[in-house]
């Protein structure tokens, strides 16, 4: 398996470039790590069910009422780029 | 005692007294901050022009009334930055106040400062900041521990009298050990993170490191409750927290467990935890040894766990809403690609790879699906040793601070340093670190921390035992000397 973990494929994946140098270092340093959690093949875990977090809390849903959110000037404030009130993106659709 | 060094129940006392004056306080840490935050670097960002106009009109009288609190910077405080320590939320201002703020406030608490930590609360030692490397103010070539390091540094200097910041693995506990405080991690839906930057969202939870037990009880008074706008924040009743302090510790069984008392711990940590344990049966507790034998694989379940939900959380850094973006893209991926490259430091990139990885097809069951199904094993190890005894003690870290450089370098090595603490994010239960001694190390004493572990929203035992030992000794009396 750790022969299959290829790190440019999976930071393309995770939109996220890199340098060639960091390609390098990442693959060694992450290969560590891989190898290291392998440790939990071997714990049997054949009639275990999984947890996804602490409390057992399931669909938890409010009043749906309207309040307050943010203006359009609010949710703009931070935007590195906008126009006429839009965020503004590099072409997406040739 | 000097100003600065006071815990919030004695700076109160000296408030509602008339004796000192919230803006008296509020200058002294300031002239405090002024003198030794070059060397401790514990401070990304303060606003002391707005604290003062809040200490101005402070009402005293309220629970936390005029007391200044520094806040981690991953937690949004209405138009003040939160960078997160990373450069791609550089220049971002937050829109609104996170839950804990909002609370803080309506209990008269004034928000000073934002504290350094691991970029993303990616760290044991603060050093992945992209700003500043913080240091520990009992020795300032030594790390403070992480992520929140700032935090806990800026208690342990005097230049705070409290702050806020968030345990994932251990970054509230932790550093607090390394830096001579108490560190709370509350359970899990104890206290709201909406306004928090999520890191793991399954394990992250908002905590107060503070001087005394008894302040972060305090300031868990303040920040505890239900939420409506985080669903995960449950509604459970709200004990005032303080209520248990000062009660003896008859009856209390406390589990030592035996996986937690291995070589590998400095022997020094482990004489300073087992000498706690011996005061505590002197103060009536009993001990029982207890086993979690499934301890050995937190590490590893947690590295899976929460990179794969920090890749999932850190896919909102897009370059388009806030935050840093790439000069010119000719297209949307390039634009995605060069935002998040030029934006993340190395840790981050390394957790969302492996994140990304451990979650991708074909990996997905024999990673992560079965890290969930050991964290089962691991949840029921405490639910069992919980039926014999009311908390866990054992040390918070295997070791006192490390050199700054001494395992940046070496992730794996730097992941290992969270081995007491993880197991508890996983279980989604509380823990607490306190000072229980000293080490020495090349002639300077280092803290060591002794962590309690709670059953889950157990917090006001589990504060009622710590500070039945602190108020037995005098380790959280101890400052360092800085300069």
């Amino acid at each position: 398996m750790k022969a299959e973990f290829d790190v440019r494929y999976t930071a393309g994946l995770a939109r996220l470039n890199l340098s060639e140098a960091e390609i390098a270092k990442f693959q060694s340093q992450l290969s560590q790590v891989l190898e290291y959690v392998e440790e939990l093949k071997g714990v049997d875990v054949s009639q275990v069910e999984p947890t996804a977090h602490a409390n057992p809390v399931f669909n938890v849903v409010r009043e749906d009422e309207p309040r307050d959110g943010f203006t359009p000037q609010e949710a703009l404030a931070n935007a590195p780029r906008q126009a006429n009130g839009l965020f503004a993106v590099p072409k997406v659709i040739e | 005692m000097s100003l600065i060094s006071l815990s919030i129940s004695e700076l109160q006392a000296q408030f509602r007294s008339k004796a000192v004056s919230p803006v008296e306080a509020l200058e002294a840490l300031e002239a405090r901050i002024q003198a030794v935050d070059g060397e401790i670097a514990g401070y990304l960002n303060r606003d002391y022009a707005a604290a003062l106009k809040a200490a101005q009109n402070a009402d005293v009288n309220l629970p936390l009334g005029g007391v200044p609190i520094a806040i981690k910077d991953l937690i949004n405080v209405k138009g003040e930055s939160c960078t997160c320590a990373s450069k791609i939320l550089q220049g971002y201002r937050a829109p609104y106040d996170a839950t804990v703020i909002t609370r803080l406030k309506a209990a008269g608490a004034i928000p000073f400062g934002r504290t350094n930590m691991d970029e993303f609360a990616m760290g044991s030692s603060t050093e992945n900041s992209a700003f500043a490397i913080t240091r520990n103010p009992w020795d300032t070539d030594r790390i403070p521990g992480g992520s929140s390091g700032g935090s806990a540094a800026v208690v342990a200097a005097d230049e705070a009298f409290a702050s806020l910041g968030s345990d994932t693995g251990g970054s509230i506990r932790q550093p607090a050990a390394l830096c001579g405080c108490v560190g709370l991690k509350p359970s899990y839906g104890r206290v709201s993170r909406f306004g928090l930057v999520a890191f793991a969202s399954s394990l992250d939870q908002i905590g107060p490191f503070s001087k005394t037990v008894r302040d972060s009880a305090l300031i868990l008074n303040a920040i505890s409750g239900h939420d409506p706008m985080d669903s995960t924040c449950l509604n459970e009743p709200v004990p005032d927290f303080t209520a248990k302090l000062g009660r003896d510790l008859k009856g209390v069984r406390l589990g030592m467990p035996k996986e937690y008392f291995v070589s590998g711990t400095d022997p020094q940590v482990d004489q300073a935890v087992r000498a706690a344990i011996k005061q505590y049966e002197s103060l009536g507790a009993e001990i029982v040894e207890i086993s979690l034998p499934h301890t050995q694989h937190a590490v590893a379940v947690y590295y899976i766990i929460a990179t794969a939900e920090a890749s999932a959380n850190l896919a909102r850094f897009d370059g388009v809403r806030y935050g840093h973006r790439t000069a010119e893209a000719s297209n949307i991926l390039e634009h995605y690609g060069r935002t998040r490259e030029e934006g993340f430091g190395p840790e981050v990139k390394r957790r969302i790879i492996l994140g990304t990885y451990v979650l991708s097809s074909g990996y997905y069951d024999a990673y992560y699906l079965r890290a969930q199904k050991v964290r089962t094993l691991i949840r029921q190890d405490f639910a069992r040793a919980f039926e014999k005894v009311d908390a866990i003690i054992c040390p918070t870290s295997p070791e006192a601070a490390f050199k700054v450089g001494d395992r940046s370098e070496d992730p794996l090595r730097m992941y290992l340093a969270d081995i007491f603490t993880i197991a508890v994010n996983l279980a989604g239960i509380c823990g607490i670190s306190l000072p229980c001694g000293f080490a020495q190390v090349e002639g300077k004493p280092l803290p060591v921390g002794l962590q309690l572990i709670g059953k889950p929203f157990a917090e006001a035992e589990l504060l009622q035992i710590a500070h039945a030992y602190e108020q037995s000794t005098n380790w959280h009396k101890a400052r360092p000397v800085i300069g």
